[in-house]
């Protein structure tokens, strides 16, 4: 079963949910973990895996022959992300701005392109424990997430995966949840929380995801955050209070279920919940 | 006209609530919310919408079911496995990988495929007791957040000039990809929110990688400080190793938590240590930004 963890805020506490979980399963067998928030990954800093195998990750983006470029256009002319044009009567490639589609290179007349490998950042793979951990990463200055969040998830096995997601509710968020068994959104009782969990949902549904709640740092703010919940027939299958010491384990990256052992209970708990459809 | 842009890295360390207390507190400013995929500045700033405009996204691909003949074209060109083979041999795109290259659309021998255009979301003017703000919406799943960010920046810089703005403050989104980008270049300060915690410090430091990447000068203010000090000192001693100026320590306040749960801009009305410590911020950064 593959258990995607998101939410539309940032700073709700994904992470803290997804390695308390993975640690608690982990005592009991095999389980894989996912690190999707490839723009900032922070998983590695509680689990502390030691890593063995790194691999990059590129997309083919087109390099111009500039003795063989008659400056027709074409390629230009079907490159839906503006990655290409012609300036001084020869292309020009703006890497930074192509998908990787190979669509100028299909369509040049000339034979004036070929593609080479562009990086847009690291897959690193390997062990904490008994959790198999892999992490994606992009480089500073790249602005192209999702082939990096697909490469991730090529990573992985068969079996039990936990999936960290990244905040929002955009593409990146899209490629992590996208076939996974559930989503478990991890929300704070605030009026941003709740309106940033409403869009979550918004997309959950979209794409037809069975998906739970999980209430972090219950007690501050509103009701709202329930209210909504209940209205909306959506299981809220986890509370965590706010406590001034599970704000100080997390900041310095240790677990809630280490430090606090009867909470092992609670995470084991919440793994059940999902395995029997979530429904509270 | 300047523009300051307030940015995290990781989510949750208290951008919006700066951002929030800035304009409370900044004479003659235009607010952007470019955050698109989770804005939330609007429930601060209680804004009364005066513009509405559609977003128009990158159309994505789409098969005519009697059109198809099955050749598979379309899936042996689409680098992103967005066409699937249908139990009656006829091909399907998955929106959710389509990223609208056009590729299949060109090599589709039967024309089948076509990509009409959609609305992927809007954008908003509105008023606001503080000023003008410009704020967005996409559609939850859409692609482009970067292409509406910048519609976003465009729209504020529009109504700066017109009613003699001199500071656009903009809401940044957390993360370093696609729309954080789109919202940093060209900015004259970034001004990153951290938290003293091992994920904020290490979210800070890609951050503060991408801001020195496209040249752009930045000042860092811890938030929370008190709730982790050793963690915010080593913040700080990074700072200066890196010579960065710190531009100040923000309190774990009640009142600040109380006053975001409310809706309201954590400085109005209020005098506890989270609104001074605000008000000391923003001095800095004015004084930054020669304003």
């Amino acid at each position: 079963m593959q258990v995607a963890v998101a939410s539309g805020k940032g700073g709700t506490g994904k992470t803290t949910v997804a390695v308390n979980l993975a640690h608690v399963l982990a005592e009991e067998g095999p389980i894989q973990f996912l690190d999707c928030d490839v723009e900032e990954p922070n998983a590695h800093l509680f689990l502390h895996p030691t890593l063995h195998e790194v691999r990059e990750v590129n997309i083919k983006v087109p390099v111009v022959t500039r003795a063989r470029c008659t400056g027709c256009g074409k390629c230009a002319e079907v490159c839906a992300f503006h990655a290409i044009a012609v300036l001084g009567e020869k292309a020009l490639v703006f890497p930074e701005l192509c998908h990787g589609c190979g669509s100028c290179v299909r369509v040049c007349p000339a034979e004036a392109l070929h593609e080479e490998p562009r990086r847009l950042g690291i897959v690193s793979r390997g062990s904490a424990g008994r959790i198999d951990f892999v992490q994606g990463k992009i480089d500073v200055g790249t602005a192209l997430a999702v082939p990096v969040v697909k490469a991730v998830k090529r990573a992985a096995g068969a079996g039990d995966a936990i999936l960290d997601a990244p905040p929002g509710t955009s593409c990146p968020v899209v490629a992590t949840i996208a076939r996974s068994d559930y989503v478990l959104l991890v929300t704070e009782p605030t009026p941003f929380g709740l309106n940033d969990l409403k869009l979550a949902v918004e997309l959950v549904r979209e794409m037809k995801i069975p998906h739970g709640v999980v209430l972090n740092r219950a007690g501050i703010g509103t009701d709202e955050v329930w209210e909504y919940c209940r209205r909306e027939g959506i299981p809220i299958l986890m509370r965590i209070p706010f406590d001034r010491r599970f704000a100080e384990t997390i900041a310095r990256g240790r677990l809630i279920v280490r430090e606090f052992p009867d909470w092992r209970q609670e995470f084991r708990r919440l793994w059940e919940r999902v395995q029997g459809g979530g429904r509270g | 006209m300047k523009q300051l842009l307030i940015l995290s890295g990781k989510g949750g360390t208290g951008k919006t609530t700066v951002a929030g207390a800035f304009a409370a507190l900044a004479p003659k400013k235009v607010l952007a919310d470019c955050d698109v995929d989770a804005a939330d500045l609007h429930l601060l700033l209680a804004p009364e919408v005066v513009e509405t405009h559609d977003f128009k996204a990158l159309p994505k691909a789409a098969i005519e079911p009697l059109k198809c003949t099955g050749c598979g074209t379309c899936a042996a060109v689409c680098r992103f496995d967005a066409p699937a083979a249908q139990p009656d041999g006829r091909y399907r795109i998955d929106p959710f990988l389509c990223e609208g290259c056009r590729a299949c659309a060109l090599a589709c021998p039967s024309g089948a495929i076509d990509l009409p255009e959609r609305v992927a979301g809007h954008w908003f003017l509105s008023r606001t007791r503080f000023g003008p703000l410009v704020h967005a919406r996409l559609v939850p799943g859409e692609e482009n957040s970067g292409k509406l960010v910048a519609q976003v920046r465009r729209a504020a810089a529009e109504v700066a000039a017109k009613e003699g703005c001199d500071l656009i403050i903009i809401d940044g989104p957390p993360g370093i990809g696609c729309p954080v980008i789109s919202a940093l270049t060209g900015v004259d300060l970034v001004l990153v929110v951290t938290e003293p915690s091992v994920a904020g410090r290490h979210d800070l430091e890609r951050v503060v990688k991408l801001a020195r990447h496209f040249g752009v000068p930045v000042l860092v203010a811890v938030n929370k400080w008190d709730l982790a000090p050793a963690l915010t000192e080593a913040i700080e001693k990074y700072l200066r190793d890196e010579e960065i100026p710190p531009a100040g320590r923000i309190p774990f306040d009640p009142e600040l938590v109380a006053a975001t749960a409310a809706g309201l801009p954590a400085v109005e009305g209020r005098r506890g240590e989270g609104a001074k410590a605000l008000i000391a911020l923003w001095e800095t950064v004015r004084r930054t930004l020669e304003l």
